[in-house]
Parts: C-alpha cells; structure tokens; sequence
C-alpha cells in the first residue's frame, strides 16, 4: 500500500460500480478516495480507537517483552508451586513455579506470530489462487474451484488433527519449524475462504470499463492484473485477513490446547491454558489469565475487522 | 428438481474422492515412518506393523491403495487399533452421544440465536441492538474451551449447581451447559445473520403491501417477514450440525463427554494415530453428506432458486 490514494480511488469504483474519472470530478476541492474517506470515518469510531490502542500495545509487548516484566519466564521455583496471586506475583505462579505474568507476556509474542504469520500467507494464497481464477475464468477457473472445494471439505479443526498429528510423529524440534508446521496448517485449510473472497470480486471488476480500456490498449494479463484489477479487489480480502488473525490466534490456542499445536519452547497462551488443563480446579489463576488475554486480543482484531469492513463499504454509510 | 440433485451428486464425487485421498495421503503416504505415534507410548509390535502393511497394501504404489482403502471404506471398515478392536465399534458406541450434544447445540442457538436477532432486527438501533452486537462480538471472541472452563468453574466448581463433568448416560439434562458452550459462537453467528436478514426484509415490497391491506402487525411479521428471512438462517443451522458433529472435539474433551470428540481428543493425548485418522475419516464423511443434504434442503425450501 505505498499509495494508497490511487488504489482507494479505484477501489471505490469497484465497490460503488462508479468509474473512477466520474469520482474524481464529483467533489468540490480536493477529492478523497475510499481509503481516506474510511480512515476519516474510522478515526471518529470509538471501536476502532480501542481496538487499534489494545492491538498496538500488544505488538509492543510481543517485540520488547522486558520493557513489561523482569522476571525470567523459565525460571523455576518449586517454592512458589502454584501459588495464588500476589503482590510479588499479579498472575501467581503455576505447576513448575513459574511466574505465571512473565510468561504471558513472553507469550504474547509466539500467538502473535502465528496469527500475523497465518493470516498473511492465508490471503497471500487465496488472493492469487482466487485472482488468476477471476480474470482468466474458463478451465483455470473451474480447476481451482474445484481443488478449492476440496479442501473447504475438510472440516478445520479435523484437518489441523491430521495434519499436525504427522508433524507431531515427524519429531519436529526447535521453535520455528513448530511454528511454520502450525502456520503452514492453518493456511492450506484457510485459503479457499480468501480465494473465493478474490474471486468474486476479480469477476466483477474484470466487467468494468477501465479493464476493458487496458485490454484494449494492448496492456498484457500481468499488467491488467496487478496494475488495474488488484488495487480494485483488495478491499474486502483485507478485511477479510484482519477479522481472520483473530480467528487464527484462537485456533492456533485450540490446537495447541488440543496438543498438537505449539509447544516448549515456543510457549503461546495456548500452551499455557494447556498446561492448566489438568488443575482448573484448584488453581484457576492459570487458566483465566492467558485465557482473558487471549480473549482480549482476539476481540481487538474481530473487532478492528468490523469496524474497518463498515467503513470500507459505501452500502453500509 | 431431479436433475438439480443429480448435478449436485455428480458434482460431491470429485470433492468427496479430493477430501479423501488428501487424508488418505497425509496419513499413509508421506516420507518418514506412518508407525511413529500410532500405538499409544509404546513403539508399535512389529505383528502390528506386519498385520497393517498387509491391511493397508503398503507395499502397492499409492494410488492402488487409496483405492483398496475406500473398498473397505465403503464396507464399513475404518481401521483398528493396534488392540485389533475396529475403529467402527468405537464410533458407533460414542456416536449416539456426539448427536445428541449436536442437536442440544442446534437448539440452543436456535432458540436464543433468532430470538436476539428478531428483536433486534425488528426495533432497530438502540439499547438492545448495542447489547445484542457488544455481545455476539465477545461470543466470537471467546475460544470454545475458555467459555467451556469458565462455565465449568463458576457452575460446577464454584456454585456447585450442577455436576462439572457429564457421566456416562449422557442425559439430555446434563448436556445443556456442554451444548450451550458448544452452541455458544455459532449462536453469535445466527442471532446477526437474523438480524441482518430481518432489517433488510423489513423494507422490501411486499411487507408494505401486507401493511397496505391493514393486516394486524403480528400475521406480517409473523407470517410473511419470517417466512422469508428463515431461509439463510435454517440452511446456516443445517450447516452447523455437520460442523458441530466433528466439532465438539474441545468441548466433549472438557467435560469429559463420552462423543466421538472425546475419541480423538483422547486418542490424540494417547498418541493413537490409528484412531484419530479412522474417526476423522467417518467425520469428514458426514460432514460432506450432511452439507448435501442442506444444499438439497435449501431448495426446498426457497421456490425462488432454480434447480437446472
């Protein structure tokens, strides 16, 4: 998005079916596209106010965790074995002694990452798959569409058991390959969602006038596609990626409760809830802490999705 | 309509034999050894491994077993444990109790679901429409198994209303808080789309007619605005059955309900592969039939769409 006034302009064409010259000639003074319009309307949102300040302090927690906590969240102390909340501890301290605050902070940066990550490869695939499908139509169409359906078959949480149960048995260590095994499964069971987002809207501005005028002055598939119909059709499948890193931050929580997600040393709070699993009973305080951050961060980003979908859509205002 | 459902049945074959081989293959057929995490702790017997390549025909290329293996499929055959006891026993024993917990869910979101999205669909913005909104967000927010231990601590453990686990009998009484919790996102989804659906009929035509006739205002709500905003609704509740049947893996696993999800959730924790991959076979199998039969269903029920 290095311009953001050029792609809002046609963007808004598409979503509006006005073209985009039309627009531009309409208002008095200086035109605003639909991405300046919807960040004029977002910023008077008390929603979007909110979430977008709970998702910034999050990723400041995520990349300078020290900057909230100085306790080491492995170090173990057999003393503290589960101990109720305190002044020393705020969170208390879990099965192993562990300082249950530090590790949700240190935690933060792991369900992060698999939501970020998921997220963009989810849409980085379902919107090319889903575009080249749109324009060309035909038998690239209908092959995608097909293989498209395939994996919409698969239900996502049986999917995810399958696919990470092999990775399991594969003896995958280190933190990163468990993290690209989770992201990797979470995408290839995403992306049709993404795919058919794109497609959608790839057939309907590949209708319009300037598509057409392109064409017609001899411009070839890849500049039609990336310079006119992608600025067009990348409204709705961002917002689409927004409400989904929430999603995938939960279900990455849900697999790795499941067991099969992450896992040491890559401690998301998925892990921790996990963990807790065993004493809800007698020692709460570890479940409802990573839980209600979960809960929080997950709200933020469904809730930043919302409010950005009503501001992009004209039908909507 | 015959040939619509007969379209429809050609075209489930290329997805059905997709979604399968996809499984078949993940299991089965990808480098490294398939025997890792299929016997629980133990390494499996090499009788095991033995009796399991003959079964299988690991030995054929892949495609000459995929096809053998949907043979046995369509006989019923899902595969056994390495206790030699077929997987299909298992599911048939746990089955009755994952659609019973279903169908408690599909009530449940029902039930409050439309009644939250009529009310406000009806009255507009206000109060209650701000409620309804702040609250379905945080239902779509809050993962299945957080919603599923807070309920079990505040009403189980804490309150000590009801019993925290369900007992084997599974009675319908002790699966509305396991069905609330696995209804609880779902019935988010239903009380918006409700919502959406009945502020957008509200001003169509033929409710203005029925006003124009002097109709009492419960028979055109009742009669000809719920008549057609039902539609999206009950196909999206149709959907989720077929989710939920597969879906309820986190909650049965919580409060320990003797399902099909508790079968995996557990055969996962045990590290039984055998298990996991015949049940999720069977799961995906219903899945993809009971998406069928609410695509044929929604023809049914709306005369607008048609069927060649």
């Amino acid at each position: 998005m290095t311009d953001p006034n050029t792609a809002g302009v046609a963007t808004e064409s598409v979503e509006a079916y006005v073209t985009a010259p039309g627009h531009l000639d309409s208002g008095p003074g200086k035109p605003r596209s639909l991405w300046s319009d919807a960040w004029h309307d977002l910023r008077r949102r008390p929603l979007f106010i909110i979430a977008g300040a709970v998702i910034l302090l999050l990723v400041v927690i995520a990349i300078f965790p020290s900057w909230f906590t100085s306790v080491d969240p492995y170090h173990k102390d057999l003393d503290h074995f589960r101990e109720k909340p305190s002044g020393d501890a705020w969170f208390g301290y879990d099965t192993q002694g562990r300082d249950v605050y530090a590790r949700v902070i240190y935690g933060a940066r792991w369900s992060l990452l698999v939501g970020v990550a998921a997220s963009v490869l989810t849409v980085l695939i379902g919107a090319f798959i889903g575009i080249l499908a749109g324009y060309f139509g035909r038998w690239i169409d209908g092959l995608f569409s097909r293989i498209a359906e395939v994996f919409f078959g698969l239900p996502f949480v049986l999917g995810a058991v399958v696919i990470l149960n092999l990775v399991r048995s594969a003896d995958i260590r280190g933190a990163l390959p468990i993290v690209s095994a989770v992201v990797l499964s979470i995408a290839v069971l995403s992306w049709p969602v993404a795919m058919r987002i794109m497609r959608s809207a790839a057939i309907s501005a590949k209708q319009q006038d300037y598509v057409k005028a392109a064409r017609a002055l001899g411009a070839s598939s890849s500049r039609v596609i990336f310079k006119h119909l992608l600025p067009n059709c990348l409204a709705p499948v961002l917002v689409y990626g927004t409400i989904a890193l929430g999603a995938f931050i939960g279900a990455e929580a849900t697999l790795s409760f499941l067991g099969i997600g992450l896992r040491d040393p890559a401690v998301s709070w998925g892990v921790m809830i996990s963990d807790s699993r065993n004493y809800v009973r007698v020692a709460p305080h570890m479940l409802l802490f990573p839980a209600g951050f979960l809960t929080a961060t997950v709200l933020a980003f469904v809730m930043l999705g919302d409010a950005v979908r009503e501001a992009l859509d004209p039908k909507l205002r | 309509m015959g040939r619509y459902v007969l379209r429809r049945l050609l075209q489930l074959i290329p997805v059905f034999i997709g979604a399968t081989f996809l499984i078949y293959v993940l299991v089965w057929a990808v480098p490294g050894d398939p025997f890792a995490d299929m016997c629980g702790e133990r390494p499996c017997s090499p009788q095991f491994i033995a009796t399991m390549t003959d079964k299988y025909n690991l030995d054929d290329n892949v495609f000459v077993q995929y096809f053998k293996y949907m043979g046995a499929l369509l006989t019923g055959d899902f595969g056994q444990t390495y206790a030699e006891q077929p997987v299909i026993d298992l599911i048939t024993l746990a089955a009755p109790v994952s659609l019973r917990l279903a169908v408690v869910a599909v009530v449940i979101e029902a039930v409050i679901g439309i009644t939250a999205g009529i009310l406000t669909g009806l009255r507009g913005r206000g109060f209650l429409d701000n409620l309804v909104l702040v609250s379905t967000l945080f239902l779509i927010a809050l993962p299945t198994f957080v919603t599923g231990f807070v309920l079990q601590i505040v009403l189980g453990f804490q309150l000590e209303i009801l019993n925290p686990t369900v007992s084997s009998a599974a009675t319908w009484g002790e699966l509305i808080i396991p069905g609330f919790v696995l209804g609880s996102l779902s019935m988010a989804y239903v009380s918006r789309l409700t919502r959406t659906s009945i502020s957008e009929n509200k001003r169509a035509d033929y409710m203005r007619t029925a006003l124009a006739k002097g109709q009492p205002k419960r028979r055109i709500v009742g009669v000809h605005l719920l008549r057609n905003s039902a539609i999206p609704v009950i196909t999206f509740l149709g959907t989720d059955i077929g989710n939920l049947m597969g879906g309820a893996i986190v909650t049965e696993g919580i409060f320990g309900i003797h399902g099909v999800g508790k079968l995996i959730f557990d055969a996962i924790l045990s590290k039984q592969g055998a298990i996991v991959t015949g049940v999720v076979v069977m799961l995906v199998l219903v899945f993809l039939l009971v998406n069928l039969v609410i695509d044929l269903l929604y023809a049914v029920l709306d005369p607008r769409i048609r069927y060649d």
